[in-house]
């Protein structure tokens, strides 16, 4: 089981609450977590329903089980100067950049260096020990950037390494590369069963693989209960209206007659079920092109009155059910 | 399908907003799509044109970053950096569709082409730091799209301009992106890097220099050599490059405030696409942009909203119990739950269980005959059948009220911004024809004219009979 587990997905996806339930689940049996966010958006402690986290690990939750979820919200500027103080003790000579503005340039302006950092520091959790020679956290989970933007943002310290050819910076950047390009690391891709997010999904295990970075599972999110099956799908084009109409007036929603309360239902709820077997058909589409690409695949039910925290745990459930950790 | 009807569900109806005006005014100019990612932006922007177009516009709409089936929609197989001309729509009122989509590496390197001679151009496009630059550091995209609104304004070729905006982690990067891009440029560190080749050798400038040289030597040691002279040779180029920069960042801004311009916010009744929509309207406001309205994608209606969720799953249950028959009498147990019966249209509470078989509801000879020749399995079958279009349709009036309830909390706040629905379709776009139906569902406004099965209906709880009898026999 490769311990730092990258989790993306096209936007919109719930690609966070995804990785945070990973977090959850992978904290089974006493085992310890951590769970990173890049994008400066606070949405694990959203998630969490807890205040803004701050850049340092903290404890946001315990796991069925005694396990233990650290968070982390990386934050670009702070982790820079952590850098900074790391390879070269630079002191006040850190500040006197930021005065400057290069830190603001190398966070937000310049290429990659931000993406340099991010990753960076979450190589250095999956690699950090404790005295007794044990990991400090058994996995590293990371919300990282959308499908887009994946592979170019796990591959920068490549093109740093390319840009920066000597020096400790393209050292750092090499090693960062060997844990991303190993089986220590996996990527899984969050998505729906809708066209747009599967197309991106393929596109983005395409680009993945070309880059030799290693593709891990797939996640469908939000997939809504089947309410009616094959048979009954069936049964909705050529059932007659009549029927369908006595067997509303049976429960008490009105006359069966033409015109009668349930008579008037049996159109509309008809047209209902017919949008419903149009997404049923594109869904089962979308299942096949998954099924396709030959990756391990887990799907997690919609939670139509949104997401909170019993929600995660149960979705944490869910993934330790069908044998993510 | 039709939609709630908004007496039903609404105490203070928001504006509407009618996209035909704005789209045929000739004074509208410009339109940006904008809101956060997931929400059919970029379709609306692509609807919005074709509209325009077929009522005779020259349109160009700028997309960003389409899905390829959209593009195909407009029947361009791949878009790029030039508008391209849709071809099959209806041009009979004169009108002209383009589209193009953003590249975004490719306006960067027109913007150095234009304002370096070939010789510095070629020096800045090959520079290594520039092709990373180019392609991808933050707001970029946003720049980059302002950038190619002000082009295509300034060529003067179409009469309204479409622009969708960038899938930002923000949606409002795009108008911070010019001011942050010019601050960069404009910045300390900017001339500090520059520095050797403008203060070299002039008088009273040694403790700068000094700095300067601290300065470098520490990025030198961090970057590496190369790079750091990678950057200075990038940095001095794009300075000259971009020398009006401030002055074209700002062009694009006022461009974007004239009168003009028209914003539409796009979201879908979800909570955390319209509470981007609220942030999105009053930072609008704060920039006086003129804002015409939000339009609201994805929205769910019901033809059937009369039946609540609460009574449509009673129902189900009440049909997918065990049917007790007793074959003996030919009737069936009366089934309905406590909760049917609260209903105005429920059957008189306490119909004894051998009801009168001639029920005025019975329905017609002919049909009771039918109804006797069915198995019970089929009659079985239809029952299941029939409890799960109730569940799907309890499912569809929980999605009803939720939506109702951001839009509400939304509406609330923002009462002053008028608003266009557009129904959900089951389905994606594929074709002009799916661009079509979507610019025609944000024209309609359907709810001054509500379908007519959303009438109120007399009451007919005593005048439709015993629902066991009809069954029973």
């Amino acid at each position: 089981m490769s311990r730092l587990q990258v989790v993306s997905g096209k936007g919109g996806t719930g690609k966070t609450t995804v990785a945070a339930a990973l977090a959850l689940a992978l904290a089974t049996e006493g085992k310890r977590t951590l769970l990173v966010e890049v994008e400066g958006r606070q949405g694990i402690a959203q998630l969490f329903e807890t205040e803004a986290l701050p850049y340092e690990e903290r404890k946001i939750a315990v796991a069925p089980g005694g396990g233990e979820v650290y968070a982390l919200a990386i934050d670009p500027e702070l982790a820079l100067l952590d850098y900074l103080q790391m390879f070269y003790k630079l002191g006040s000579a850190g500040r006197a950049l930021k005065k400057l503005g290069a830190i603001d340039f190398a966070t937000t302006i310049a290429p990659g260096l931000r993406d340099v950092l991010l990753t960076g520091k979450a190589c250095e959790a999956v690699r950090r020990k404790e005295r007794s020679g044990r990991f400090t956290y058994d996995y590293v989970v990371m919300d990282a950037p959308p499908t887009g933007r994946i592979t170019r943002f796990l591959n920068v310290n490549d093109e740093v390494a390319g840009l920066a050819k000597i020096g400790p910076i393209h050292n750092q950047a090499q090693a960062v590369m060997r844990v991303l390009k190993s089986s220590e690391t996996a990527v899984h891709l969050v998505t729906l069963l809708e066209e747009m997010p599967v197309q991106e999904t393929v596109d983005g295990i395409a680009e993945l693989r070309s880059a030799r970075l290693p593709v891990g599972r797939i996640i469908v999110n939000m997939v809504r209960p089947e309410v009616l099956d094959e048979t009954d799908l069936e049964l909705v084009r050529t059932v007659p209206r009549s029927t369908v109409a006595r067997s509303l007036s049976s429960v008490g929603l009105g006359g069966a007659r033409r015109g009668g309360h349930a008579e008037r239902l049996v159109d509309p709820l008809l047209t209902q079920a017919e949008e419903y077997a149009e997404r049923y058909t594109l869904e089962h589409e979308q299942r096949a092109v998954l099924a396709e690409l030959g990756l391990p695949s887990h799907e997690l039910p919609l939670f139509a009155e949104g997401m909170d925290l019993a929600g995660l745990y149960e979705l944490a459930r869910e993934l330790r059910e069908q044998g993510v950790s | 399908m039709s939609r709630p009807d908004p007496a039903h569900h609404r105490l203070s109806p928001p504006r509407l907003l009618d996209v035909d005006p704005l789209l045929e005014d000739p004074k509208t100019r410009i339109v940006v799509c904008c809101g956060s990612g997931g929400v059919g932006k970029t379709t609306t922007a692509a609807a919005l044109g074709l509209r325009a177009a077929e009522r005779g516009r020259k349109v160009v709409v700028l997309t960003i970053d389409p899905a390829r089936r959209l593009a195909q929609s407009m029947g361009i197989d791949s878009l790029d950096n030039t508008p391209r001309r849709v071809k099959g729509i209806d041009d009979s009122a004169g009108g002209e569709l383009h589209a193009m989509m953003l590249d975004m590496k490719r306006t960067f390197d027109e913007i150095v082409e234009a304002h370096a001679d070939p010789e510095r151009a070629a020096a800045i496009l090959g520079n290594p730091f520039y092709q990373s630059l180019s392609a991808g550091f933050a707001g970029t995209q946003e720049y980059m799209a302002m950038e190619k609104l002000g082009q295509l304004r300034s060529r003067d070729e179409w009469d309204l301009i479409i622009v969708d905006t960038p899938p930002s982690r923000s949606a409002l990067d795009f108008l911070d992106a010019p001011k942050r891009l010019g601050s960069f440029l404009d910045g300390r560190l900017i001339r500090l890097l520059t520095a050797p080749a403008k203060l070299g050798g002039r008088a009273g400038m040694k403790f700068l220099n000094v700095g300067m040289s601290m300065m470098t030597g520490t990025l030198g040691k961090l970057l590496g050599g190369q790079l750091l002279k990678d950057v200075q040779t990038f940095v001095s180029a794009m300075d000259t490059t971009f020398g009006g920069f401030r002055t074209r960042a700002d062009a694009t801004y006022k461009l974007l405030q004239a009168p003009g311009t028209a914003f539409l916010v796009v979201a879908a009744p979800e909570r955390d696409a319209l509470r981007e929509a609220a942030y999105f309207v009053e930072r609008l406001a704060a920039e006086d942009m003129p804002l015409a309205g939000l339009v609201l994608n994805r929205v769910h209606g019901s033809g059937a909203d009369r039946l609540s969720a609460e009574r449509a799953l009673a129902a189900a249950e009440n049909l997918e119990e065990p049917r007790i028959v007793d074959q003996e009498g030919g009737k069936a147990v009366l089934r309905n739950s406590p909760e049917a019966q609260d209903s105005s249209d429920s059957p008189t509470p306490g119909t004894p269980d051998g009801a009168p078989a001639s029920a005025p509801d019975g329905g017609s000879p002919t049909e009771d005959t039918e109804h006797a020749e069915n198995t019970e399995d089929t009659e079985r079958s239809v029952d299941q059948l029939t409890a799960g279009l109730l569940r799907l349709h309890a499912d569809r009036m929980q999605l009803l009220s939720r939506e109702q309830r951001t839009r509400d909390r939304f509406t609330a706040l923002h009462p002053e911004v008028a608003v266009t629905e557009v129904a959900a379709l089951p389905g994606d776009v594929h074709d002009l024809t799916g661009l079509r139906t979507i610019g025609d569902r944000l024209a309609a406004d359907e709810r001054e004219l509500p379908d007519p099965a959303d009438q109120p209906e007399p009451p007919e709880a005593t005048a439709e009979g015993n629902p066991a009898s009809a069954r029973g026999t």
